[in-house]
């Protein structure tokens, strides 16, 4: 699985005042942090307090890449914002998100083209999440034939099938999986697919053990990428150990390190 | 509507190793070589670069083989008592990339060869020769872990390959080759997760180590399991293509060792007449089982008979053309 740091987000307290002091430290401790921790990408969010998202963005991507080589998953629903970050990334990069609905995709797709960007697409539209697995699929046909159409390959595109937390909405969970099966037959090249994955856990009690299970059940299920928190040692382990049953990785005896390390 | 053709994208490629050192690179080698490098399974050249051609070694032994067919004699009959004058008719008259040298002499049940003759063998090939060497021991672990720190500090600077490491016995050889800078054989049997966790192993000791291991996967001569080794090394291959760094080595292969002690190779003319003319026989044996390696992505091959080195030395001409589109 694709591990996509999710802690440069300005919804946590010191990445919010780091950005809005200007004060990179926190930043690339951040950067560094989940680069050791196993991360392929590193989120990038600004957070809903910061006033000048599109200035936000493009210092995030600059100093995040001052002492990291991680391509980045640029995360806002301001797509001005991420455009700019585009411009600065030295890598080709993630945008993160697009919903099923116009003029959204209008403004990504093409967006992405130009950039070579990754799209991460979310089952959703203007109605919100739908409750089972063919509603999510549909809007998942949408997203890559809408993508197609602006000459974005499926490949490059990861559905979020999006997940609600277990405590309120546990009927989700199995709508989810067939979701995740089931987007593999809408093209071929199929499309990628991703979860933020600490939402299913939300406002429960052992967060972490809800979290690796529900990594570990997705994956088996067919999950590409996962945002998550890459310094979760435990959920990296069971990661490594999913990656080893399903044959994605050739067994050894320090698998959990060599998948920690893989970056590196 | 233009086609889109559909090509295979892979991750990641596969590491580079130089062998030799010339002497503006602290060595006294002519040139050295560089293998390994793939971006794609072997030889589409259309989907990604195999930017260094598969090489070619010649083995050359301490000692003088007793049990090597007859007809050997009259290709290496007149030099293999000098390792030196041997490797030179490797490289001059038969075309060898580079030259093995298997230290058989130090063999306990053999001669006994001391640490200090086996130095003298292997300066004998480096002042004979140009190209790079490669140097193994005698097969023993015990006698071969007094070999390789005086081996390694004597050819200090020539950027050997050495070997080989098992995962059993590593630590003697890494260690003399961390040392002197030289690079190693990591050795497993028929087994990819070994294969993995030696590297792993040997990288451990020494970051430095990373770009200096190459890959003894063991090969099987055709007919003696051969097709488990090719699927191990076409494990090994799709694993460094799609990011494993600890598979992402390039692969060599012991061939003429292996090939010429089956029965298929050994066994006489008089013995077996329906089996057609036992050196023909065997060297075809030799190169078919070459042949199907190359399929698999396999960097560097050790030979014996010379003209299976040619006919392999053609096949791989023939892999090298472009047939990209």
């Amino acid at each position: 699985m694709i591990i996509i740091g999710e802690r440069i987000n300005g919804m946590y307290n010191d990445i919010g005042k780091a950005i809005k002091g200007k004060d990179p430290k926190p930043i690339q401790a951040w950067a560094r942090k989940q680069e050791e921790g196993g991360a392929d990408y590193l989120d990038l969010n600004v957070g809903p307090a910061s006033p000048n998202k599109v200035e936000a963005m493009k210092w995030l991507v600059e100093v995040a890449q001052e002492v990291s080589d991680l391509p980045l998953c640029l995360d806002s629903t301001n797509y001005d914002a991420i455009e700019e970050g585009l411009k600065l990334c030295k890598k080709p990069a993630m945008i993160n998100s697009v919903p099923a609905e116009m003029p959204k995709m209008e403004r990504v797709f093409p967006m992405a083209v130009q950039y070579n960007a990754e799209v991460v697409g979310l089952a959703m539209n203007e109605e919100g999440i739908p409750k089972d697995a063919d509603s999510r699929i549909a809007l998942a046909a949408e997203l890559v034939a809408t993508a197609d159409t602006f000459g974005l390959s499926p490949e490059m595109l990861y559905i979020d099938p999006l997940t609600l937390p277990c405590n309120v909405a546990q009927d989700h969970g199995p709508e989810v999986m067939r979701t995740l099966r089931e987007v593999k037959l809408i093209s071929d090249p199929a499309p990628k697919t991703v979860i933020g994955l600490s939402n299913i856990s939300q406002g429960t009690q052992n967060r972490d053990l809800i979290n690796r299970t529900f990594a570990v059940m997705c994956m088996a299920n067919g999950l590409d990428a996962g945002i998550v928190d890459a310094n979760d040692k435990e959920l990296m382990s069971a990661i490594a150990t999913a990656r080893i049953l399903l044959n994605k990785d050739i067994y050894c005896d320090s698998f959990v390190d060599v998948f920690i390390n893989h970056n590196r | 509507m233009a086609v889109e053709i559909l090509k295979e994208k892979y991750r990641s490629k596969v590491g580079e190793v130089v062998l030799g050192a010339t002497r503006e690179q602290g060595g006294t080698r002519s040139h050295t070589i560089t293998v390994g490098g793939e971006t794609s399974l072997p030889y589409l050249h259309f989907e990604g670069e195999t930017p260094n051609k598969p090489v070619l070694a010649l083995e050359v032994w301490d000692t003088a083989p007793t049990e090597w067919p007859p007809f050997f004699e009259k290709y290496y009959g007149d030099v293999w008592n000098d390792p030196g004058e041997w490797a030179q008719k490797c490289v001059d008259e038969f075309g060898a990339d580079l030259i093995q040298v298997r230290l058989k002499g130090a063999d306990p049940d053999l001669n006994d060869a001391s640490p200090e003759d086996c130095v003298a063998a292997v300066k004998k090939v480096l002042d004979a020769v140009g190209v790079p060497l490669i140097v193994i021991g005698c097969g023993k672990p015990e006698k071969d872990n007094t070999l390789y720190a005086p081996v390694a500090e004597a050819a200090a600077g020539e950027n050997l390959l050495l070997g080989v490491a098992e995962l059993e016995n590593y630590k003697a050889v890494n260690s003399a080759c961390m040392a002197n800078n030289h690079n190693i054989i990591a050795s497993s049997p028929i087994d990819i997760n070994i294969c993995k966790q030696l590297n792993i192993l040997i990288i451990e000791m020494s970051t430095a180590m990373a770009n200096r291991i190459i890959i003894d996967p063991t090969v099987a001569a055709l007919g003696y399991g051969a097709e488990y080794s090719y699927s191990i090394m076409e494990r090994a291959r799709n694993g460094a293509l799609q990011g494993d760094k600890m598979l992402a080595m390039p692969m060599i292969g012991n061939i003429g060792s292996e090939v010429w002690r089956t029965k298929e190779a050994i066994t006489s003319t008089e013995d077996e007449p329906g089996w057609g003319e036992q050196e023909e026989r065997g060297l075809l044996w030799e190169a078919t089982t070459a042949m199907a390696y190359l399929q698999s992505g396999i960097d560097m091959l050790v030979l014996r008979h010379p003209e299976a080195l040619k006919i392999i030395e053609k096949q791989i001409d023939d892999l090298m053309q472009d047939n990209s589109y």
